[in-house]
């Protein structure tokens, strides 16, 4: 909805001309000049002076009467249907394999979508090739023009030696002109040297600039750069250049012309190992539990805390009083944290604390007073009691992993 | 300790501040886990000048000698790496998993494990116990989380900052420990003479761009405050209702195991 407001004169003629038929149905409820009984014109002066809100969005008072009927407002629809990039017969492809954390597009893999989408042109198309479920709904505005889709049980967990046999079997079908991962830690730096050893290519990696036929990335220990003509394997850096926004693409689905081999592995993946939270550096936990001012039962805080398997934080206040350790200390002079949740029990929000968790995704708070600047920043807040609402938590956690255990007995 | 062969590799690194050179800090890790693993036993190979002052510090951790395979800076590595280890019946090759100085791609321990058909170990933080031809590891994942693997030996295995800390460097030990220069034929790398290291330049701070169609719509973008305040707020509900909606919302997200 647009926030201009629009007149509608022929509504409003409408409603000024008491022959036209359509002109009882323009008249707002409250009327508030009407013709009596006896043929005396009534007026309600309560009503007239109530006003309305004008164009330009100023309440107005016409005592006239000539600007009714305009009560309802229409504006018009901004659906902003992006133009549609096809590209029906590809003269190269330009494959990328995002990393896909949490099933979901990263920033990271929309900047590599958007060199992607420069590298394509108008003639090439952008072949993305997620491995796995997803969740992503957006792969059309992200720039992928051909979707590939590889799912199957042998891809599940890691299984580094199995994607590079599928992306050597893209190789082939496809031949892309060039490869693009990321090159993070959550995997794509990996597959993609996996994958260049296995290609025998030479990556260029790190890059953060590519324009023409030259790339820069960074070299050594990030105090140098390297340029290079543009390799055909590019192993990115995030913010690499700028994602997609101003087009919408097909994301066609494709598919593998032949099955692609299964190999023994060689390396076994024998799941996740439980780490101790309390372990876990704070800056690059998953999930924090922190607790301020407002906490009042700290033995009941640290249960809860084990009970989620949250890593513990602080805000300076309870660090101040003692009741947690200088090195759990969220906020400005604290630690600057990048958890993926972050349960805020207790604080109000001190801008030295909520400049701490400006990295943060989703926050939790759990507050008393609804006014505080916490509940402005979080994504859920509950207003009430801490104590109470821990204790029912630490409840309602044990009884999920009860059942848990009892579904897989 | 188990009774592995175990070699690793090291290079030499550079001070982040004085770019000095200094033992690499991932190549010290995989040099301490190796000490771990191996105690004495542990191999250290480096390829490079064996008259580079810094290899000494690798000595002052307990080694009593380092095998260097001489090449003039600028060479490939790899070839000469891979020839030795081929005949140096190493079960376990450890490495870091990115050079401090040169082009830094931490392409090594994959070309070499591809070049010696070995499967390898990305990140690894600890190696739990060797049975049967098998190794069950650790490996690191971001955010503190870790994986159990079994791998077959002989592997290759890099360590990232996720290891075990080096121990300090000794002076005595190292001034003590020897040297040990092996002749390997030298491959000049293309890559290097074609498009030499410059200092970094910074990277631009990216802008945000607005892409308005109207007037209106970018005095909005240009005043609007900061994006917030669209959370969901549960007032005057129960404990129990509010640690449900909290409850949701942490499987939601997946944060709970």
């Amino acid at each position: 909805m647009s926030e201009i407001i629009r007149r509608d004169p022929r509504a409003e003629w409408i409603a000024r001309n008491r022959l036209h038929p359509l002109h009882a149905a323009l008249q707002s409820q409250n009327q508030t000049v009407w013709i009596g009984p006896n043929g005396i014109v009534r007026k309600n002066p309560h009503a007239i002076a109530a006003g309305f809100i004008g164009p330009a969005g100023i309440k107005r008072i016409d005592r006239s009467g000539a600007q009714q009927g305009t009560g309802t407002r229409r504006s018009a629809s901004v659906e902003v249907q992006l133009p549609l990039h096809v590209v029906e017969q590809p003269a190269y492809y330009v494959a990328v394999v995002p990393d896909m954390v949490g099933g979901r597009l990263s920033s990271h893999d929309k900047d590599l979508l958007g060199l992607a989408r420069r590298l394509a042109g108008s003639e090439g198309a952008v072949l993305a090739v997620v491995f796995g479920e997803h969740k992503e709904s957006a792969f059309d505005s992200a720039g992928v023009d051909r979707l590939l889709l590889l799912d199957g049980e042998q891809y599940q967990g890691y299984a580094p030696e199995q994607r590079v046999l599928a992306l050597r079997a893209v190789d082939n079908q496809f031949a892309p002109r060039h490869w693009l991962l990321p090159d993070s830690r959550t995997g794509g730096g990996e597959l993609g040297r996996r994958l260049a050893a296995s290609l025998g290519e030479r990556p260029a990696t790190r890059v953060w600039q590519a324009e023409g036929e030259r790339c820069v990335g960074r070299a050594g220990a990030g105090q140098q750069d390297i340029q290079r003509p543009l390799a055909r394997l590019i192993l990115a850096a995030a913010e690499c250049a700028e994602p997609v926004s101003e087009t919408r693409h097909e994301a066609r689905p494709v598919e593998l012309a032949w099955q692609v081999a299964r190999n023994l592995p060689r390396i076994e993946d024998l799941g996740p190992v439980a780490v101790d939270p309390a372990q876990i550096p704070m800056a690059e936990a998953e999930f924090i539990l922190s607790g301020g001012n407002g906490v009042k039962d700290w033995e009941l805080f640290h249960r809860a805390a084990s009970a989620l398997g949250a890593t513990e934080g602080a805000s300076r206040v309870a660090v101040d009083d003692g009741h947690m350790p200088r090195s759990r200390q969220v906020g400005a002079t604290g630690t600057w944290v990048t958890a993926r949740v972050y349960l805020a029990v207790g604080i109000s929000g001190a801008i030295q604390h909520l400049q701490g968790i400006g990295a943060c995704d989703k926050v939790v708070a759990v507050n008393l007073d609804p006014g505080c600047d916490m509940i402005k920043r979080a994504d859920l807040s509950v207003i009430g009691d801490s104590s109470a609402i821990l204790q029912a938590l630490i409840e309602r956690v044990a009884a999920w992993r009860q059942e848990g255990r009892r579904d897989a007995a | 300790m188990t009774d592995l062969n175990i070699v690793a590799l090291v290079s030499i690194g550079a001070h982040p501040a004085s770019g000095r050179a200094r033992r690499a800090e991932q190549d010290a890790r995989a040099v301490e886990l190796g000490l771990r693993l191996a105690g004495k036993r542990l191999r250290v190979l480096h390829a490079g000048n064996p008259r580079e002052e810094a290899l000494r510090s690798y000595l002052g951790m307990g080694l009593d000698e380092l095998a260097v395979l001489e090449q003039p800076a600028g060479a490939d590595a790899l070839p000469a790496l891979a020839d030795y280890l081929a005949d140096a019946g190493a079960q376990l090759v450890l490495t870091g998993s990115q050079a401090e100085t040169g082009e830094g791609s931490g392409m090594l321990p994959f070309l070499l494990a591809e070049r010696l058909g070995w499967p390898l170990v990305v990140g690894l933080a600890e190696v739990e116990k060797v049975e049967d031809g098998s190794a069950q590891v650790l490996q690191a994942l971001p955010r503190g989380q870790r994986r159990r693997l079994r791998v077959r030996l002989p592997f290759v295995a890099s360590v990232d900052s996720a290891a075990p800390g080096a121990r300090q460097s000794a002076f005595g030990p190292a001034r003590r420990g020897r040297i040990e220069a092996h002749e390997v034929a030298v491959v000049e790398d293309p890559l290097l003479a074609a498009s030499p290291l410059q200092p970094a330049r910074p990277r631009p701070k990216r802008l945000k761009v607005i892409k308005a169609k109207t007037g209106a719509e970018r005095m909005k973008a240009a005043t609007a405050k900061a994006a917030g305040g669209t959370g969901q707020v549960l007032k005057d509900v129960s404990p129990q209702a509010g640690a449900e909606a909290i409850f949701k919302l942490l499987l939601d997200e997946g944060v709970l195991r």
